[in-house]
């Protein structure tokens, strides 16, 4: 949907987002965080909001490819970036793996965490096939080749996603399943 | 050919997962009407005192600020029964946080901004927010939250606990918790034609539905909420709370549809907390280890709002012989914020002093902890002397030591080693009471061999959706793929809250009432009629008669535990919890249920809580980063099984409540794993490093 005006001013810029593939033209508020421009201009509320400080990680999604707290981004940042949303991740009705995994193992009670849990582990997923390590990463670990998800792994490294029903053990097994 | 499972008792896939993992499930504040306006609230900032001016000229001149409401010009409510609820009425500020004013603005920028920018005045008076065990102002009140006694006495406590061979007499402390849910208060509210919508975060939307009418002095049917996916409430949402009312104010103020999230950082003063408490606990008991004399006494704090009085004293009345007992409460009305349900509210803070002075004597007596429990399970209910519906304590108790490898335990603390760190294993009990609630119902059948349940249940990550389409599928023969079911409205039949873990049992009751009655009617038919048929039930007369029999899930929880000799940090290696929990109808969303409320108990024991700061009156921990929720890398692979009961006293379907049970002796379990790895016996939740730490030589 185009917005039917689109001004700049002292507080506001008219950018694009590639959300999910599509082109998005919006005026936003310079104040406006990437959530909010998704959740309330877009129209897409899979990203969620819990605390809005970047603390609970239910707001993730993947900013060109990497995994990031959308609430802790200003849009008027972002011109022009890909953004991809849990919305954007089945391929029609073909749920993505991690999903299809989500489900089939129970791993979400509520849901309000899921869709940046699930956003989550998808850019986790890249990170450790492209090699970075994290905190419980061998030390001998060879540089660059690509880390074994090993529950150790898959907790430290989704710990920046917060469940309160306390669905992790479900979490790490359904990443798991994905990860092997 | 093969026969389908029976639909009742088996791994069903949460109904609504595929909408949960996609992002197509839509919370409160996840429909925007159009011309929707966002509300922020505008919290206190005195502990004591009075309103003296709102600004609202200086903010009303911002860009996009609709409206801003206080005391001065906010509608009118009638008196609503919860106090907490009557929120911009007066001038008074009862705690740091209660709300004052609340700006609506164009966008969520502009709303955020006016609140923040709002200057109010305030005559601050003296505060007091400290509870102490000796408060002058500790009072007896006459109930316990649940409208359980505040004290029993049995027999003579005071003349055979100094006769007692053995005695443990302990003061257990435990922080204030917060509930903090992943979705934090939400509503949207809209009128129109003078009929109320609201979109609320809420774990019963008929019971908010009944509290606006009330305070807006509407017919019932003159309010509609819906609560269709709720992110978590864990007792939080379990009662109104005030996001939807200044919601509803707010569109009528404006006439403009409202959306109104409460920021994560306000929650910890207005929608409830687990009452931190002083427990002492006095356990008199023979050489064999059978106990004599028993005292559990709480002290714990309400709000000068209104009262409410953890129960913690309450499992004692429950769980062991006891000839000779006190149990009792007493509570001190500060100027902090309301407490409130949060989940096993009473059990889960009374367990853990109650199953740590049993595990105290436990050493005292030179016994094993599960033997000692074994000797002191009784036969009938101490406190009423009802036989139990069903009971199977011991069961969990045994099956849950041969699961976790407990006779392996070596009972000396603190002689495992493994480089930096102590090991030690530790056990502890479990209950939860079975709590019924009168529901309604409609079971209805269509000519194509479909049939649509509709019942107010409310799904807060519990699988109710799915639960409810299993059990109207096995009352009515029918697979579950013909099951529909429609939740989350009040528009549809009444029914009570997602909370005290009854959930299930009292909208299943109702739905089993109804598929019979439905399954009687279709056999008078040749076929469903055309216009298909429906059958309508409430549980209203069943539920209120008084059962002969005490009725309780119990369970048994097994810990392991690290303790580091260099930083003081304990962490959780292995968690096991066995239940006897009526039958289970659901065994994949229930070991759900099981292990997430395990998960919440390692935050109870190590690493959340709440605490005052004396000086501004409020909780000090107000966000995620401070608040410490346990992440993905605190929480271990957690086993839970459970016992199958086969218990007729309960309910059509022989269910017992599972959401709570789990995180009820969590805390106990590992707190005994710390005595058994470190020698120290810690009687103040959260075990932080910094208490930890003393008592722990490094390395040799």
């Amino acid at each position: 949907m185009e917005p039917t005006s689109q001004q700049e001013t002292a507080h506001s810029s008219v950018l694009t987002l590639h959300v999910n593939g599509t082109p998005h033209t919006l005026t936003l508020d310079h104040r406006t965080t990437l959530l909010d421009a998704l959740r309330e201009q877009v129209g897409l509320t899979g990203a969620k909001k819990g605390c809005d400080h970047g603390q609970c990680g239910a707001c993730t999604v993947l900013v060109d490819g990497r995994r990031a707290n959308s609430c802790l981004l200003l849009a008027a940042a972002h011109n022009g970036a890909h953004v991809t949303t849990v919305e954007g991740l089945a391929d029609g009705e073909r749920l993505h793996p991690v999903q299809q995994a989500f489900v089939a193992r129970d791993a979400l009670q509520c849901g309000y965490c899921t869709p940046g849990q699930i956003c989550s582990a998808v850019g986790m997923l890249a990170e450790a096939a492209e090699g970075h390590p994290s905190y419980v990463t061998p030390p001998e670990h060879p540089p660059g080749a690509p880390a074994a998800l090993t529950a150790h792994e898959i907790r430290e490294r989704m710990s920046g996603n917060l469940c309160r029903c306390g669905a992790y053990p479900n979490i790490v097994d359904a990443i798991g399943e994905v990860a092997t | 050919m093969t026969h389908p499972p029976p639909p009742l008792g088996t791994p069903a896939v949460r109904s609504e997962a595929r909408d949960k993992v996609t992002g197509a499930a839509r919370y409160a504040v996840e429909h925007t009407p159009p011309g929707c306006a966002y509300a922020v609230p505008v919290p206190a900032t005195v502990a004591r005192g009075r309103v003296t001016a709102v600004h609202a000229e200086e903010v009303l001149a911002l860009p996009g600020v609709h409206a801003v409401l206080s005391h001065e010009n906010a509608p009118r409510l009638k008196e609503p029964d919860d106090p907490t609820l009557a929120v911009l009425q007066n001038d008074r500020v009862p705690h740091r946080g209660w709300y004052v004013a609340l700006v609506v603005a164009d966008t969520p920028e502009n709303a955020s901004a006016a609140a923040e920018a709002l200057r109010v005045e305030y005559a601050a008076e003296e505060h007091d927010v400290r509870l102490t065990a000796d408060h002058p102002g500790l009072y007896t009140p006459q109930e316990a939250n649940s409208e359980v006694p505040a004290v029993r006495e049995r027999g003579d406590f005071d003349a055979a606990y100094p006769a007692a061979a053995v005695r443990v007499d302990a003061t257990y402390t435990m922080s204030a918790l917060h509930n903090h849910p992943m979705e934090p208060h939400a509503s949207t509210a809209w009128w129109d034609d003078g009929h109320l919508t609201a979109r609320d975060s809420s774990q019963g939307s008929t019971k908010v539905r009944d509290t606006l009418a009330q305070v807006f002095g509407l017919e019932q049917g003159q309010v509609t909420v819906v609560s269709e996916h709720v992110g978590g409430g864990f007792g939080s949402k379990g009662t109104p709370r005030p996001q939807v009312v200044l919601a509803a104010m707010a569109a009528r103020h404006t006439g403009r549809p409202v959306k109104l999230a409460l920021p994560r950082r306000q929650l910890a003063a207005v929608v409830g907390h687990r009452a931190p408490t002083v427990q002492r606990v006095r356990l008199g008991a023979g050489a064999d280890g059978v106990i004599t004399a028993l005292a559990h006494e709480v002290v714990t704090q309400t709000s000068t709002v209104k009262e409410f009085v953890e129960q913690a004293a309450v499992p004692a009345r429950v769980m062991y012989t006891s000839p000779h007992s006190r149990t009792s409460h007493q509570v001190v009305a500060l100027d902090v914020p309301s407490p409130s349900w949060m989940r096993a509210p009473g059990e889960a803070s009374g367990m853990y002093a109650l199953e740590s002075a049993m595990d105290e004597l436990a050493v005292a007596t030179g016994l094993d902890p599960v033997e000692l429990r074994l000797r002191n399970d009784p036969d009938t209910e101490p406190d009423s002397g009802k036989p139990f519906s069903s009971r199977h304590l011991a069961e969990c108790l045994r099956d849950g030591a041969r699961r976790f490898g407990w006779d392996r335990r070596d009972p000396r603390p603190g002689i495992r080693r493994e480089g930096d760190l102590l090991l030690g294993t530790g056990v502890a009990a479990a209950t939860y009471p079975v709590l019924i609630s009168p529901s309604a119902a409609t079971a209805h059948a269509a000519p194509d061999g479909t049939y649509v349940i509709r019942v107010n249940a409310t799904d807060i990550g519990t699988g109710a959706r799915t639960v409810l389409a299993q059990i109207a599928a096995d009352v009515l023969g029918a697979p579950l793929e013909s099951v529909r079911v429609e939740i989350g409205s009040s528009d549809l039949p009444a029914a009570p809250l997602a909370g005290g873990s009854s959930g299930t049992a009292s909208w299943g009751w109702s739905v089993h009432k109804a598929c019979a009655l439905l399954a009687e009617r279709l056999e008078r038919y040749d076929g469903v009629p055309a216009e298909g048929l429906t059958a309508a039930a409430d549980t209203e007369p069943e539920v209120a008669e008084d059962s002969p029999y005490a009725r309780h899930a119990f369970g048994a929880q097994f810990a392991e535990v690290q303790a580091d000799t260099v930083t003081g940090e304990v962490r959780v290696r292995r968690l096991l919890g066995v239940y006897a929990a009526g039958r289970i109808l659901n065994p994949r969303t229930a070991r759900s249920q099981f292990i997430g409320a395990m998960a919440m108990g390692i935050g109870m024991a190590l690493t959340e809580e709440s605490t005052m700061d004396p000086a501004f009156g409020d909780f000090a921990e107000h966000d995620l980063a401070s608040y410490h929720v346990p992440s993905c890398a605190d929480v271990p692979a957690i086993e839970a099984y459970w016992i199958d009961e086969d218990d007729p006293h309960l309910n059509p379907m022989g269910s017992k409540g599972i959401g709570e049970i789990g995180i009820v002796g969590t805390a106990a379990a590992i707190a005994n794993a710390v005595h058994h790895a470190t020698g120290a016996r810690l009687r103040d939740l959260p075990l932080t490093p910094d208490k930890v730490l003393p008592y722990l030589d490094p390395a040799s």
